[in-house]
């Protein structure tokens, strides 16, 4: 909806118009993002000028114990001063509020599009539990005997991500779902080494639709990695699994739904498949919200699985918070876990370091334990009838989404034609492409127009062309999902009427197009520090 | 501005639908128009140009006069540079039935030469195998290439699936995104058309074409840092390398895959055909059937390494029939190793793997599923098809 098509309009006008389209689904934001012309932070500040001005020290202490600097250690000490920028209180922080004014926060818009992540909202209380002074003063090296009360939530929380799975134990330890995924790998590692087949099983198998991780991780940890592309109804193809075992299979690592949204009724004879050949089997729940409450890993026959505490159970997802992967497993692999693990003994709970066959330690401390807080508040807040709730809400919305974008022109669902999928679904926009020449990268850069957050397309490699996975799952309300899908169908009949208006796109952001995508992929022109920049800023002149 | 090259063969394809099985040479051409063929190339190459309209003043075409290009060209809104006394005057020009364009391969190929001189910045052409086989011969890798598919035999990979993704890429790689498109070498293919009338296929590799390609740059990122082609290519050497026996022979099929294993133990391949390596040391080059037959028989175990040839997804008997039904035999179904990239697999979009090796019996055989080498340490299940009976 441009601005120039209602131009006339009174504010009372616009109101009413949106709140009708609004209920007849549809309305779209005409969204104005700030620019702000910024430059880098250590490009700013003046010489000699302070945020703050620390006091010295008084001349009866300096007296009494010596100067502060004399206290640390030698080596640690910098010969010279950093070279920070020399910059004022308000300049600070109005340089960052600009910064977060550019960006489309997940706060602000809707993050329907990141399909495979899960965005949903956390509730603000959360923050109020880990930000409060009884979880925010503790020191991780305090005595367990003086944290019993994060402990009891950490354990309590295992507990209830043990039935929710069906597994036997769990670590909360790793930082991460993709380092939970590598915790598996190294738990099957060390399970094939005790038993003393672990030259011999070195084979792990995964599927082009799962997570990259569950290819990745089994490498980093030694394995060789054999890929199933998907038979014709985009179900890993079971017959390609068949002819992969062998003597040399130590396991499976895969998704279940996969990124396409579809799940796999017959994951069970995938699994025996696996099991008859000596392996063990892995399930990769990143993405659980179509399942919980209602399929469990270990009645499918699992031996492992894990979930993201982010995503799943509402803890922020990236930059907002640091990560939480929670690992499970069946009794046989439970000897292999990282250590400490937190058990209960009587009323009382204790960090048990004494496990002989432990893979050892995959994080410092007890990890990320926010993540776990907010994880526990959010399963204690639901309850066993709210967790499936969730999981039939996200289907339902996941469903209704579907009806309206295969609706439009240019959209196209690949695979298993007829059947529905879980809780997101991966499209393709090659028929868009075409037909107008406007491919997937071309509507992403438009969407933000419209202050919706750019969909995400697809892991690599993309299997399906012109890729985009939506995932509404159950925060968002039927408003929401009738926006998304009126700026997919705005963007594409704008393909169709002018493509290049698309191509040029996003017209009212904050930037334009990344002008020289190319460089992602040439480290001799990356900078992640201030010092590689000017560094490699030197080499080029 | 940019300067784009654009070559179209009149003729391609005209002895497609009337059952002729190619467009090769004169006669077939006369034969195929009287029997009611239509000329389908002009009209796919503006498919193509259509999707350049939205930059054609930032875009310079060079063409040859006449159908083979400048009428195209105009007919989209384009006011081409036109290449006049390059190409016609052929000596059957006078006794042409009507109906029949008065140029030939030997046009093709004099036009590319011209392009390639004039200097253009891509070479567009709009024809099937034996035009990509005429533009090779001309200019070989010396010129950025992309073909409009408009042929009756597309077995070559330097044509896009379509000619409006030829046309959008054209775009991207001209004007869009220049530096978001990489070069990569692609095979030109062609089958002998007389042989394929008589019911048989003889597929031939005669080269490569330099040939742009849209690879998502910001997916490759994300999936990890430096991805490519070079990459995998150099990972799927590492790999072969890494599991090469002592006192075993490798007999190396012909392709840009196969030569990054020679090139990583620092061996010169011959790109179009079959070489055999032995203990890191290569002793055999260019081999015929026979010479690769008398060293399977001369050493205990032999491993064939194939890639995938061309863009139907062969694996045998497209490009390597030096490696025919009796060598494959004779070195054991086993001791076949089928590597290739991932972005290869992907591109049959979901078809097959193709064998072709004249024997039903060994084609079953190798039918199933092939553990292909996509990485240091990585292995695809691939389906394979056979092609015999």
């Amino acid at each position: 909806m441009s601005a120039s098509a209602h131009g006339s309009e009174t504010p009372k006008d616009k109101v009413g118009r949106l709140a009708r389209l609004r209920r007849e689904g549809g309305a779209l934001h005409d969204y104005r993002a700030p620019h702000w012309d910024e430059p880098l932070i250590m490009e700013m500040g003046t010489p000699g000028e302070r945020g703050v001005l620390v006091p010295l020290a008084e001349p009866d202490v300096t007296a009494a114990i010596g100067a502060a600097a004399d206290y640390i250690p030698e080596g640690m000490a910098r010969a010279a001063a950093p070279d920070l920028p020399e910059i004022s209180q308000h300049q600070a922080l109005r340089h960052y509020l600009r910064l977060s004014q550019m960006t489309l926060g997940m706060d602000l818009g809707s993050d329907i599009s990141e399909g495979t992540c899960t965005m949903k909202y956390s509730p603000k209380l959360h923050e109020e539990l880990i930000r409060g002074h009884k979880a925010a003063d503790l020191h991780p090296l305090q005595d367990e005997s003086t944290m019993q009360g994060l402990l009891e939530i950490v354990y309590a929380c295992g507990e209830y991500l043990k039935t929710i799975s069906g597994m036997d134990a769990i670590t909360l330890q790793p930082g991460g779902g993709s380092h939970a995924v590598y915790t598996n790998a190294c738990v099957m590692r060390e399970y094939f080494a005790a038993r003393g087949e672990l030259p011999q099983r070195n084979e792990m198998i995964t599927t082009i639709f799962s997570h990259p991780c569950d290819a990745a991780t089994p490498m980093v940890a030694g394995f060789k990695v054999i890929t199933v592309m998907p038979d014709e109804n985009g179900y890993p193809d079971l017959e390609a699994v068949k002819a992969a075992v062998s003597e040399k299979t130590a396991g499976c690592m895969i998704t279940n739904p996969e990124d396409t949204g579809i799940y796999n009724p017959r994951i069970d004879e995938y699994v025996k498949v696996i099991h008859d050949a000596g392996g063990l089997c892995f399930t990769d729940q990143a993405n659980a919200n179509g399942i919980l409450g209602v399929a469990r890993a270990r009645d499918a026959g699992f031996d492992a699985c894990h979930f993201n505490l982010h995503k799943t159970f509402s803890s922020p997802h990236g930059c907002e918070g640091p990560a939480t992967g929670a690992y499970l497993v069946s009794d046989t692999l439970a000897p292999y876990l990282p250590v400490p693990l937190v058990t209960k003994v009587g009323e009382n709970y204790h960090l048990d370091y004494d496990r002989p066959q432990s893979i050892g330690r995959v994080r410092g401390f007890l990890g990320n334990w926010m993540g776990v807080i907010r994880a526990y508040a959010w399963i204690r807040n639901l309850g066993a009838d709210g967790l499936r709730e969730v999981a039939e809400i996200s289907v339902l919305n996941n469903n209704y989404l579907d009806n309206l974008l295969m609706a439009i022109r240019g959209v196209s669902r690949p695979y298993a034609e007829g059947h529905r999928r879980l809780d997101q679904v991966r499209y393709s926009l090659e028929t868009l492409k075409q037909e107008t020449g406007v491919g997937t990268e071309d509507v992403r850069g438009r969407m933000i127009d419209f202050g919706i957050q750019s969909f995400w397309m697809s892991h690599h490699p993309w299997v399906v062309p012109e890729p985009f996975t939506p995932e509404p799952c159950e925060t968002y309300s039927k408003a929401d999902l009738d926006e998304w899908a009126a700026v997919i169908k705005k963007v594409s009949d704008e393909a169709y009427a002018d493509a290049a208006s698309v191509k040029s796109a996003p017209h009212s952001s904050s930037i334009a197009r990344m002008k020289r995508l190319e460089a992602l992929e040439q480290p001799d022109q990356w900078a992640f520090t201030w010092r590689a920049y000017q560094r490699k800023i030197k080499e080029k002149r | 501005m940019k300067r784009l090259g654009l070559i179209v063969n009149p003729v391609a394809g005209i002895g497609g639908r009337v059952g002729l099985k190619g467009s090769d040479g004169r006669e077939i051409v006369v034969r195929a128009l009287a029997l009611g063929a239509v000329r389908e190339a002009p009209h796919r190459a503006q498919r193509a140009l259509e999707r350049l309209a939205r930059i054609k003043d930032e875009l310079e075409i060079v063409t040859c006069p006449g159908e083979m290009g400048a009428d195209e060209a105009r007919a989209c809104g384009f006011a081409p540079d036109v290449l006049e006394g390059v190409v016609g005057g052929t000596p059957w020009e006078q006794s042409l039935p009507d109906g029949v364009p008065p140029t030939t391969a030997a046009d093709t190929e004099a036009a590319a030469r011209a392009m390639l001189a004039a200097g253009i910045d891509l070479l567009l052409f709009a024809g099937g195998d034996g035009t990509a086989r005429d533009i090779f011969n001309a200019v070989g890798d010396r010129l950025p290439s992309l073909g409009v598919p408009a042929g009756v035999k597309i077995h070559s990979a330097v044509f896009a699936t379509t000619p409006a993704a030829a046309g959008d890429l054209t775009a991207l790689y001209l004007h869009d995104r220049p530096v978001a498109i990489r070069l990569r070498e692609a095979e030109v293919m062609d089958i002998d058309e007389q042989a394929f009338r008589d019911g048989r296929v003889s597929a031939q590799l005669y080269g490569y074409l330099s040939v742009p390609y849209e690879r998502t740059l910001v997916q490759s990122a994300k999936a990890g840092g430096v991805a490519g082609d070079a990459l995998a290519l150099a990972d799927i050497a590492r790999d072969v390398v890494n599991g090469m026996r002592q006192r075993v022979l490798y007999l190396l099929g012909p392709g840009t895959t196969t030569r990054a294993i020679a090139e990583k133990l620092g061996l010169p391949k011959t790109l179009l055909g079959v070489d055999a390596i032995r203990d890191r040391r290569l002793v055999g080059t260019d081999l015929s059937e026979r010479q690769a037959l008398e060293f399977v028989g001369k050493n205990d175990v032999t491993r064939i390494v194939v890639t995938v040839i061309g863009g139907q997804g062969h694996i045998f008997g497209r490009g390597n029939q030096q490696l025919s039904a009796a060598v494959i035999r004779a070195a054991g179904l086993v001791n076949v190793i089928v590597v290739a990239t991932q972005t290869k697999l992907l591109s049959l979009e979901g078809r097959p793997l193709l064998v072709d090796t004249g024997d039903d019996d060994l084609d079953a055989q190798l039918a199933g599923y092939a553990k292909v080498v996509t990485g240091l340490n990585e292995r695809t299940m691939y389906k394979v098809a056979g092609e015999g009976g």
